[in-house]
């Protein structure tokens, strides 16, 4: 095959089929119900009830600031109010739960709907980005909203709608 | 490169909202980490080789790593080599393809690897060494061995763990050259963590959260009638990465070769930058939803 075109069909599948294909992963739909947080209901009981070592380092919030500004903002939002790929994670469904099921759900991603795995993060950083998460509590705007997040997070869901991060 | 698209990259290149990569240091082994959905990362590598009865030679390779979803990562690259009294020429591409099956993080975590490459016999770039690849390979002249076409496909199984910081990750080569070849083999090794645990309360660069440092071990293990390390090369590779909190990633990484048959040094160095949401700056260029 001549190189031009073999280069050319590289050109196109890279730019053509992972952009479509990341298009319908990743964009969550218009309506971010009560299963976009099913994923926390995923959570063993054994990781649920896992404490946060660094729950009384006093550096830990900064530092976990510091950490989502730099990994977690793009897809939720600079407050963490929610973005154009991830859900809001000053939902109460996520600020209600615990800080082991936070943990796991950053330590193992949902990656069938668009979030990574953060293992990548050691231990101790993703402790510091869980601290900084619960220490924003619930956003006002959005509090009516999640308690029935929360409420329907907690029952299981029938028809679990995309989550493209959390 | 024609002048407007060398502005386009650079201007894509600076103007990208910053997202700090969190990079092993690895250069050859891949671990489990995939590209986060929708960022495009662009890498920039050059390996430095020392050639005994030859010229010593410079590889060079720009790399385009695209996530196309959180379970899928592929990559294009761009390849040449100077060789120095002699020329320099580019030598190929290659399209490589990572897909994790399993959704969850598990204590070995598994990667699929596979890759077409369309290169030429003159390619230095070291990304892999399989087979019988020995030094005295890469000592004919450019003008000779860019005469030779290697259309080959590659496959990897990633095993990669991550624990308490660290990351261990093995990599199991199987390569077979579209001629009449036959399938050869090869691996790679790396053991890495972040010089520091925790992150800084404050912003800094120069924090030891930002470095990672590690080791790699890859080498050729022959081919399907001559399997095992006779007449194969084999290398150890220190390495650090320094992710800088403005988006840029550094990787230096000498290495070493562990027998006769192998380079006695390779020098490898790198830069990268990642920007997020390329897809969807993309796919809002051609009129998509953002």
């Amino acid at each position: 095959m001549n190189h031009r075109a073999v280069f050319l069909f590289v050109a196109i599948a890279l730019n053509v089929s992972p952009l479509s294909f990341a298009q319908k992963q990743n964009v969550p739909a218009p309506d971010k119900g009560p299963s976009v947080y099913a994923e926390l209901d995923k959570a063993p009981e054994k990781a649920r009830a896992k404490r946060n070592p660094l729950e009384k380092d006093p550096d830990a919030v900064a530092a976990g600031r510091n950490l989502f500004e730099e990994h977690c903002a793009e897809c939720h939002g600079d407050t963490a109010e929610g973005g154009k790929k991830g859900p809001s994670l000053r939902a109460g469904a996520v600020q209600n739960a615990t800080p082991g099921t936070i943990f796991w759900v950053l330590t193992n991603g949902v990656v069938r709907r668009g979030m990574p795995v953060w293992s990548k993060l050691p231990e101790p950083q993703r402790w510091q980005l869980v601290r900084y998460l619960k220490s924003l509590g619930v956003a006002p705007a959005t509090s009516p909203a999640s308690a029935s997040q929360l409420s329907g997070a907690a029952a299981p869901s029938s028809s679990p709608r995309r989550l493209p991060g959390l | 490169m024609p002048r407007f698209c060398r502005f386009a990259l650079l201007a894509l290149l600076l103007a990208a909202p910053v997202v700090r990569a969190q990079e092993n240091p690895y250069i050859v082994a891949y671990s489990h980490n995939l590209e986060e959905p929708g960022n495009l990362e662009i890498e920039y590598f050059s390996t430095y080789g020392t050639q005994r009865g030859g010229n010593d030679f410079h590889a060079f390779w720009a790399e385009f790593e695209y996530g196309a979803t959180a379970w899928w990562t592929t990559e294009a690259y761009l390849t040449g080599q100077t060789t120095f009294n002699d020329s320099t020429v580019f030598t190929g591409f290659r399209w490589e393809n990572r897909i994790r099956p399993l959704q969850h993080e598990h204590f070995i975590n598994p990667v699929l690897y596979f890759e077409y490459e369309n290169k030429s016999g003159a390619d230095k770039i070291f990304k892999e060494v399989e087979g019988h690849d020995v030094e005295s390979d890469f000592s004919v002249s450019n003008a000779l061995a860019r005469k030779e076409h290697v259309h080959e496909v590659e496959f990897k199984l990633i095993l990669s763990s991550n624990y308490k910081g660290w990351n261990f990750t093995q990599n199991t080569i199987a390569s077979k050259n579209l001629t009449n070849v036959p399938w050869e083999f090869g691996y790679a090794l790396g053991v890495s963590r972040p010089l520091a645990m925790k992150a800084s309360a404050q912003r800094c660069t120069f924090c030891r959260e930002h470095f990672a440092a590690g080791f790699e071990m890859y080498g050729g293990l022959g081919d399907r009638y001559t399997f095992g390390l006779r007449d194969t090369s084999h290398y150890l590779a220190p390495g650090v990465a320094w992710n800088l909190p403005s988006g840029w990633t550094l990787r230096l990484s000498p290495s070493f070769g562990l027998n006769d048959n192998s380079h006695r040094f390779l020098m490898r160095w790198g830069v990268s930058r990642e920007i997020p949401g390329f897809g969807q700056m993309v796919s809002r260029l051609f009129g998509g939803r953002s």
